[in-house]
């Protein structure tokens, strides 16, 4: 998709959550209430097939695509499971299944459950060397610890649809999908964080002058703004790559994505905490709707640690004259 | 208000064959670099290097054939710098006057200075010192007493500057000075020229100050009535602050900001496949070092569009400085003494004395963070 185009595209994403998904859809979204009308305007704009390709019925968007959409989809807390159905229509059309309407689940190692699988018509998963889509049957319903939006767990019906996985994807394309996903709503929610922190830290007086006229909190406020910066370079980088090489050969950036992103979570969550204080520390103000999702996300699909460790076996096991030139030749190998 | 964007960017097309051109070269420079110098790499000082590197038409690439430069694009000259620093080459004798001195000659000196100047920086003859911490104005840069007193055919410098890196190796020094007083205390930033300075000029005395590692890296420089001729004022006069912090952009942008201790972990890491606690830490640093070098290159792509990028340089080298910084201590948490090479140790040793300079030089920490905070939109 051309700049200016996705352009447009972002900025008819953020109207529609602007609109739809303030601080009260994610309340109610965490009491177990469905934003019907936010997943219909979705629906009505053909986002959850959007990274199909055309003739698959989608928009043909690109992973580095979707990771901007993800982005601004985490700016406003992700009341619905948007960023797993298109990636699960994504995967699909690149395994040639024509990806079926409604929402679709992703299945994928390192999650504790499906965000909002009781709402899942179908589940894609691989399995054996396979694309496998099958309908959701049998969903336990559950709740995420953090975050608490429903978190469900469901058992697999027979096949609808199958294909070999073909190279790009990899042997685990949806845990890939899923890091990338989960790297990108958390440099999206990060924003969300960061602004309200400097709008707090700009508004509260104390000392007759507002907080952030204090050096102490403008230096915890300016170490929180290069952790945002890293974080969607990082996730927007994975994104790049992934369109670039497809999805197995961009394990590299994705996996970087969701260490640099989850290390950031946890360092901006504590420092707009602590910029906040008190009324931080409560349910009345919105900021715990978003520092709860970081938490959560930063666990999603494989911790710091989990990826981290795979970048460094690999980085270990080709030793130290190739790290380097491994690092510098990722971008150039396919120009 | 607002945060700062990064776009994404990418190297040169060439870069492949410019990396190999570069590796081949370094690997065969770099056969006797101690530890200590591939902690100090830019610096270092190695003007036989620089000489090398010269004649390969890798100091001044971007600047126009005119001058001898080599009218290539900014990224080219980014992946030169990325090489020679993942490495830790001795780069110093070049560096700054590649880096900063140069491109303020190219962009606002007079014709005869570039023709000077220009084509003695590129064959790496020339090297350039930077004059602007006093002894009484570090981070408060502008409140700088050296003066600067008009006389016939020229100026006379009276006073000190300090930390200047390898006053004592190189030749000349860009200094901002000051060539009339402030009209009044909050306007101090008036009033500042930049000119170049002969460091072999009478009058003019280096005394090299020992840095906590005991190398002799930096020097206090005394102006006692120095004799400067007109043709050595750079750009405009009472513009200096303006030229001076125009400069800083440039001279926060690169990728020495994150890549400084980056030849420690290329050496450790063999040794680290003995230790299981090794992978999960070193996927750390190099999950940071990816995300750090596409940030630094959409700095670079920025410079070469023609922009200064100066908060955006202040934020990456403010990431950057935390990591490179961090580095040696990190690293150090995984290694054993009955296992870990004594190069290794010893490049972790200067590294860590060498690494507290990361967040001083060219604006420290929390100065970078006031930039950023600005820019947030605290007051």
């Amino acid at each position: 998709m051309s700049d200016e185009l996705r352009t447009i595209l972002l900025e008819q994403v953020e109207r529609l959550l602007a609109d739809q998904a303030g601080p009260d859809v994610l309340r109610r979204a965490e009491a177990g209430e469905w934003p019907e009308a936010l997943w219909a305007e979705m629906e009505a704009l053909g986002l959850p097939l959007a990274l199909a390709s055309e003739e698959m019925g989608g928009a043909g968007l690109t992973w580095e695509d979707a990771v901007a959409v993800w982005q601004v989809l985490g700016r406003h807390g992700a009341p619905v499971p948007l960023a797993e159905s298109m990636a699960a229509a994504g995967l699909l059309a690149a395994a040639g299944i024509a990806p079926p309407p409604g929402l679709l689940a992703l299945v994928a190692p390192q999650q504790a459950g499906l965000p909002w699988g009781r709402r899942a018509q179908h589940l894609v998963a691989p399995w054996e060397g396979k694309l496998v889509l099958r309908p959701a049957t049998g969903m336990k319903e559950g709740r995420d610890g953090f975050s608490r939006l429903p978190m469900d767990t469901c058992l697999f019906g027979p096949d609808s649809a199958s294909a070999l996985l073909p190279p790009a994807l990899g042997e685990e394309p949806t845990l890939l999908a899923g890091a990338m996903i989960h790297a990108a709503l958390i440099a999206g929610a990060l924003e969300a964080v960061l602004d309200t922190s400097v709008d707090y830290a700009n508004t509260r007086k104390q000392f007759g002058r507002p907080i952030g006229g204090f050096q102490a909190v403008q230096q915890l406020l300016a170490q929180a703004a290069g952790e945002v910066a890293a974080a969607g370079v990082a996730a927007a980088q994975a994104g790049r790559a992934a369109s670039r090489r497809g999805l197995a050969a961009a394990e590299f950036e994705i996996a970087s994505a969701k260490v640099v992103a989850g290390e950031a979570a946890g360092k901006v969550a504590a420092i707009a905490h602590q910029v906040h204080a008190a009324i931080g520390f409560t349910d009345e103000h919105h900021l715990h709707l978003f520092t709860r999702r970081l938490w959560a996300w930063r666990d999603a699909c494989g911790t710091e640690r989990f990826w981290a460790r795979r970048i460094g076996e690999a980085a270990l096991a080709r030793g130290g004259a190739a790290l380097w030139p491994d690092l510098t030749a990722r971008d150039e190998a396919t120009g | 208000m607002g945060a700062l964007r990064f776009e994404l960017r990418d190297t040169p097309p060439d870069a492949p064959a410019l990396r190999a051109e570069l590796r081949a070269f370094l690997a065969e420079q770099g056969r006797h670099w101690s530890p200590t110098v591939r902690a100090y790499s830019w610096m270092g000082f190695d003007r036989e290097f620089s000489r090398e590197v010269g004649k390969r038409g890798w100091i001044g690439m971007t600047w126009p054939k005119a001058y001898g430069g080599g009218e290539r694009t900014a990224m080219d000259r980014y992946v030169v710098l990325e090489e020679m620093l993942a490495v830790g080459a001795p780069v110093g004798a070049h560096w700054i006057g590649d880096r900063q001195s140069g491109p303020l000659i190219l962009r606002l000196g007079t014709e005869e200075q570039r023709r000077e100047f220009l084509p003695r920086i590129i064959s790496g003859e020339m090297a350039f010192a930077i004059g602007l911490s006093e002894p009484d104005s570090g981070s408060d840069l502008a409140s700088l007493r050296t003066r600067a007193t008009k006389v016939e055919g020229g100026w006379r410098i009276e006073g000190r500057k300090v930390w200047t890196t390898n006053a004592h190796r190189c030749d000349f020094m860009i200094a901002l000075l000051r060539t009339s007083p402030a009209p009044d205390p909050r306007a101090k930033h008036q009033g500042l020229s930049q000119f170049l300075v002969d460091l072999r000029s009478s009058g003019l005395t280096i005394r090299p100050i020992l840095d906590l590692a005991g190398e002799g890296g930096f020097n206090e420089i005394t102006f006692d009535n120095v004799f400067v001729p007109d043709s050595m004022l750079v750009g405009k006069e009472g513009n200096g602050w303006e030229q001076a912090t125009a400069e800083l952009a440039f001279e926060r942008a690169g990728p020495e900001r994150y890549l400084s201790s980056l030849p420690l972990l290329t050496a450790a890491l063999d040794d680290l496949r003995a230790e299981p606690a090794a992978a999960e830490t070193v996927g750390r640093l190099l999950a940071r070092a990816g995300t750090l070098r596409q940030m630094s290159l959409s700095v670079a792509g920025m410079l070469q569009e023609g922009k200064t990028p100066a908060r955006e340089a202040a934020l990456v080298k403010d990431v950057g400085n935390d990591y490179e910084q961090a580095l040696p201590e990190i690293l150090r948490t995984l290694f054993d003494a009955a296992r870990t090479p004594a190069e290794v140790w010893e490049m972790q040793r200067m590294m860590t004395m060498v690494a507290r300079s990361y967040s001083l030089r060219g604006g420290t920490r929390e100065i970078l963070r006031g930039i950023i905070a600005r820019q947030l939109g605290l007051r």
